[in-house]
C-alpha cells in the first residue's frame, strides 16, 4: 500500500478498487480504463497467440502435450456446444465459446494474484499507483461480453428466421397466437431480452467482484499484527483455493450461457 | 459501476479475438482433429475387416484340415484293403510255386529212378553174362553171343 495518506480500510479497498482513467473525449462516457483494456488484451494475445502458435504447427498423427492439451480444451468446449446447439457449430458459435471460455477464465484467473504484492509491483515496476489486476472485475468488460454476444443474439434471430419470423415469435409466443395474446407475448419477450444480457453480465461480474472483495477484506486482517496476518493468509489461502473453482465455474457459465442464446436465436419455437 | 468507454473498447477487443480463433485457431485444429479420428476409423475398420478374415481362414483351415483327415483315412483304409490282396496274392502265388517245384522234383525223382534202373539193369546184364560166362566154362565169344547177350538184356527189361 504505497498510499501517501493515512491509510484506513476504506482507503485500502477504495485503492484497490480504483481503475486507472484516461479521459478519451469530453463528457463522463469517454473515459477509458486503461488498466482492464491492457490486462484483457495482453491475456487475450498471450492466450490465443499461444494456442495459434501450438495449433499451427498441429498434427493428425500423435499430437504433442501441448497440442494433445489443447485439443482437451477444445473437444471439451465442442462437446458442450454439441449437445446444445444443432447446427453447423464449427462455422461459428463453437469457436465463439471457445474465445469466450479461455479469455475469461484467464481474466478471472488474475483474482487468484496476490492482490497486494501485484499493486507493490504495479507501483515500483511501472510507476503505476491506481491498477486493477482483474478485468471482470469492471462492469464494462462484462457488459460489453455480454452485449456483444445479445447483438449476435439479435443478429441470429432476424439472420435465422428472417425478420417476418422473427417478429411472429415475439408477438406470438409464448403464449399464443391468439391477437388478445399479443401485448403480453411481445411484453414478456421483452423482459427476457432486456434481462438475458443483465443477468448474463451480472453474474459473472458479481462472482468475481465478490471473490476480490472478499480477498480484500482478508488482506486487513494483516493492520491487526502478526497473528492476524497469518490468520488472514490461512484464510486467504483458503479462498483462492476455493476460487479456482468459482473462476472456472464462472467461465464456463459465461460460456455456456453465450452457446445457450445463440442456440435459441436458431431454433424457431 | 460506471459504464463508459471501456465497453466499446472491450467489445472490440472481443470481436477480434473471436475472428481471430474463427479464422485462425479453430479450423487447423479441427482439421487436426478430424484428419486423426478418420485415421483411428480405418484403423478399427481395417482392424474388424481383419479379424473377420481371420475368422473366414480359420474356418477355411478346418475345413481343409477335416478334408485332408478324410482323405488320410481313405487311402490307409485304402492301403489296407491292397495290403491284404497282396497278402492273398503271394499266398496263392507261392503255393502255385510250391505246387509246381513238388510237380519238378517229383518229374526229376522218376527220371532218376528211371535212370537208376536201367543203370542197374546194365550191371545186372553184365553180371549175368560174367555169369554166366563163369558158368559155362569155357571162353564164350562175345562176338559169336552177342545176340544172346543183348536178347538177355532185353528180357531184363
Amino acid at each position: 500500500m504505497a498510499s501517501d495518506t493515512e491509510l484506513t480500510p476504506t482507503s485500502y479497498i477504495n485503492h484497490h478498487l480504483t481503475n486507472l482513467t484516461t479521459q478519451v473525449s469530453e463528457g463522463s462516457f469517454w473515459v477509458l480504463h486503461v488498466d482492464t483494456l491492457v490486462t484483457s488484451l495482453i491475456l487475450g494475445v498471450i492466450s490465443f497467440g499461444s494456442i495459434w502458435l501450438i495449433v499451427r504447427k498441429a498434427t493428425p498423427g500423435v499430437p504433442s502435450k501441448r497440442q494433445a492439451f489443447v485439443e482437451l480444451a477444445v473437444e471439451f468446449i465442442d462437446n458442450e456446444v454439441k449437445n446444445t446447439f444443432h447446427g453447423n457449430r464449427h462455422v461459428f458459435v463453437a469457436p465463439t465459446a471457445l474465445t469466450i471460455f479461455v479469455w475469461v477464465l484467464m481474466m478471472n484467473a488474475m483474482d487468484i494474484l496476490p492482490i497486494d504484492i501485484m499493486a507493490w509491483i504495479y507501483e515500483h515496476a511501472f510507476g503505476l499507483h491506481n491498477w486493477r489486476t482483474v478485468p471482470t472485475t469492471d462492469v464494462n468488460t462484462t457488459f460489453a461480453l455480454a452485449l456483444s454476444i445479445w447483438f449476435l443474439m439479435l443478429y441470429f434471430n432476424v439472420k435465422i428466421k428472417g425478420w417476418g419470423g422473427w417478429m411472429h415469435e415475439l408477438f406470438c409466443t409464448p403464449f399464443g397466437k391468439n391477437p388478445l395474446l399479443w401485448v403480453l407475448n411481445l411484453l414478456f419477450n421483452f423482459i427476457e431480452y432486456v434481462s438475458k444480457p443483465l443477468s448474463h453480465s451480472l453474474r459473472l461480474f458479481g462472482n468475481i467482484y465478490a471473490g476480490e472483495i472478499i480477498f480484500l477484506l482478508l488482506g486487513m486482517w494483516a493492520a491487526t499484527g502478526v497473528s492476524g496476518a497469518i490468520f488472514g493468509a490461512i484464510l486467504g489461502a483458503g479462498w483462492a483455493i476455493f476460487h479456482i473453482l468459482i473462476v472456472t465455474l464462472q467461465a464456463f457459465i459465461f460460456m455456456m450461457l453465450t452457446v445457450v442464446y445463440i442456440s435459441m436465436a436458431h431454433e424457431s419455437h | 459501476m460506471n459504464i463508459n468507454f471501456t465497453l466499446i473498447s472491450q467489445a472490440v477487443a472481443f470481436s477480434v479475438f473471436i475472428w481471430f480463433t474463427v479464422k485462425f485457431v479453430w479450423p487447423p485444429l479441427l482439421r487436426a482433429i478430424e484428419d486423426r479420428q478418420k485415421t483411428i476409423a480405418d484403423g478399427l475398420a481395417a482392424g474388424e475387416r481383419g479379424r473377420h478374415e481371420l475368422e473366414l481362414a480359420s474356418q477355411r483351415s478346418s475345413d481343409v484340415l477335416k478334408e485332408a483327415k478324410q482323405r488320410a483315412s481313405e487311402i490307409i483304409l485304402q492301403a489296407e484293403k491292397r495290403a491284404s490282396e497282396i497278402v492273398e496274392e503271394s499266398k496263392r502265388t507261392a503255393k502255385e510255386e510250391g505246387d509246381r517245384i513238388i510237380l519238378g522234383a517229383k518229374a526229376d525223382i522218376e527220371h532218376e529212378v528211371f535212370s537208376a534202373k536201367e543203370a542197374l539193369r546194365q550191371h545186372v546184364a553184365e553180371l549175368a553174362v560174367a555169369g554166366a560166362a563163369k558158368i559155362l566154362r569155357r571162353e564164350v565169344d562175345a562176338k559169336a553171343h552177342a545176340d544172346m547177350l543183348v536178347s538177355i538184356g532185353e528180357d531184363l527189361k
